[in-house]
């Protein structure tokens, strides 16, 4: 078990390990919905909440069910169904309680549960060995600096669409080469914590 | 072995947790109680809330047309949805024009009762009900084309009043190589006086799964379930002479259009114009003798595209519009021109009724996919 501090896992998974920048995890709907600041804060929320609760509940089943059993090798199988039941419940009550939210996200609300940075968490927090607390602070931080990412890449959108952009780089392609110009800022960060 | 069986175990448990979980949820959660829908600003339901707007009427015995079953794949289903039904869906954008989102017209499979709604619908759907048959008679026409007759077997409804003209959405159930259930639309061939019964033609497409439902497994006595009567393609109350042009199975509303005017006793002037390949593919000529001997002022003008050197053929030789161009004359009196068939018969055929002095408000079509 790794004995890093819960507090050093939690900043640096969002400042210098972040998923989208530093492991390029959950793009597509990073790409697809940093159009406006507003549902990007909704869908940031929405991942940070699913990261969070993913997280637990996969380190419960983790080690309390499949190491028990010997059936880590189930662990892709597993994982992916928990998140998939808990992004359902979380549409289930965006749907009934913030429906502005809910149309605004659309399908990328269910597309949550294909969302790499979703299953990287969980698989990084066995594959580093974390420990209950470790791995709620990595969720956390890995959701928080996800929104940030995509919060950022929101605001620097909106700015763009005052700016003359080539037309063959409008929307997707304009935002692949900010996302490298961003992760070529957060490789300054790397090496100044350990988190594994 | 107990590997295999902990494993199993196992997955099975958490689903099982899992799927409880979110049945818990759906029931709690997405419980959104008695929901009003008032329709045409005149009649009330009071529903329960959370399903798609089309189950929902349904389940009224409303029955908005629905070809695909609710799958958001044929766009049938629109209604004018004037409040509560929420931003308009990225699944119903492909379907909806530009004049129908500024006319608030949405596909009511895919929006859901969350809230009370104000919607409208045309009224003759408050007409369209479900009824169960059976098949009296079910005979070959030509060698792709069969005439069915239903007789109404349900007591409630018993009978079906319909417009001369409007078409009915017959269901297949599931059958070997069509796993699930399949509505598709046929126009009715019936006399509207004969509220019993039901006529259809249904012609053979290869591959189509209602089609070969009809042609390999429907025999006489199956019992066959329906709803109708739907479509704004019907004889308008006029007096004005009519042009009926029709391919194929087109000929079906044609002929309850034909029965109407006899049972009206009209004076109307009427000329059909019917497409076919060879003289074989024609079909009800013996009614055509009939419809000619009783109404004073109609004629049946058969074109052939192909006719066969043996056949003798004497009649017109072309497409229907070839005809239309030679036979019928131009004239600004008031006409009307009801058209069935192919979306391509039906826009060379427009274009020759244009050119004769149709006004095109006046040519009413149903096309056939």
């Amino acid at each position: 078990m790794s004995d890093i501090n819960p507090f050093f896992i939690f900043f640096a998974s969002i400042f210098t390990s972040n998923m989208v920048l530093a492991n390029f995890l959950g793009m597509c709907s990073f790409i697809a919905v940093s159009r406006e600041v507003k549902t990007s804060l909704g869908l940031g929320q929405a991942v940070t909440f699913v990261l969070t609760g993913t997280t637990i509940i996969n380190y419960l089943i983790y080690h309390y069910i499949l190491v028990p059993f010997r059936l880590e090798y189930l662990r892709f199988i597993v994982f992916i169904i928990t998140i998939a039941a808990f992004v359902q419940l979380v549409e289930m009550v965006l749907e009934r309680y913030v429906p502005t939210l809910y149309y605004s996200l659309g399908i990328f609300l269910p597309l949550i549960t294909v969302n790499c940075a979703i299953l990287g968490v969980s698989l990084f927090m066995v594959i580093r060995d974390y420990n209950f607390i470790q791995s709620v602070a990595f969720g956390v931080g890995s959701g928080l600096g996800w929104a940030l990412a995509i919060l950022a890449m929101a605001g620097i959108r909106q700015k763009l669409q005052d700016a003359p952009v080539p037309k063959g780089l409008e929307g997707p392609g304009i935002t692949l080469i900010i996302t490298g110009l961003m992760a070529l800022a957060f490789i300054g960060f790397s090496g100044i914590v350990k988190i594994q | 072995m107990s590997t295999i069986l902990i494993t199993i175990g196992v997955i099975t448990g958490i689903t099982t947790l899992l799927a409880l979980l979110l049945t818990f949820a759906d029931a709690f959660i997405a419980d959104y109680g008695i929901k009003k829908i008032l329709i045409n600003k005149n009649k009330e339901l009071e529903i329960e809330g959370g399903n798609t707007l089309l189950s929902t009427l349904v389940n009224e015995k409303i029955f908005i047309p629905s070809a695909c079953g609710g799958k958001g794949s044929c766009g049938y289903c629109k209604c004018k949805v004037n409040s509560g039904g929420g931003p308009v869906l990225a699944t119903e954008l492909p379907y909806l024009s530009k004049g129908d989102k500024e006319n608030n017209i949405r596909l009511s499979c895919q929006i859901k009762v969350k809230e009370d709604m104000e919607i409208e619908i045309p009224e003759e759907l408050f007409n369209v009900k479900a009824y169960k048959g059976v098949v009296e008679e079910i005979v070959d026409i030509t060698d792709k084309i069969k005439f069915v007759r239903f007789k109404i077997t349900s007591n409630d409804p018993s009978t079906i009043d319909f417009n001369a003209g409007q078409y009915i959405q017959l269901t297949a159930p599931p059958y070997p190589s069509s796993p699930e259930e399949v509505y598709r639309a046929y126009s009715i061939a019936s006399a509207t006086k004969d509220k019993n019964h039901i006529n259809l033609l249904i012609g053979y497409v290869e591959d189509g799964l209602l089609t070969t439902y009809v042609h390999q497994h429907l025999n006489q006595g199956s019992s066959v379930n329906f709803t109708g009567p739907y479509g704004d393609f019907y004889l308008q109350d006029t007096d004005a002479e009519i042009v009926l042009v029709a391919v194929g199975t087109g000929m079906a509303p044609i002929l309850s259009i034909l029965y109407e005017l006899i049972d009206q006793k009209s004076q109307r002037k009427a000329t059909f114009f019917f497409g076919a390949r060879t003289k074989s593919d024609l079909f009800m000529l013996e009614e055509m003798d009939i419809f000619e001997r009783e109404l004073p002022n109609f004629k049946f003008i058969p074109t052939l595209s192909r006719p066969n050197a043996e056949e003798e053929w004497t009649g017109e030789v072309g497409r229907v519009n070839n005809s239309i161009e030679k036979i019928l004359e131009y004239s600004d009196a008031p006409r009307e021109a009801y058209l069935c068939g192919s979306a391509p018969m039906i826009d060379s055929t427009v274009d020759s009724l244009l050119a004769k002095g149709i006004r095109e408000d006046k040519i009413y079509f149903d096309k056939f996919d």
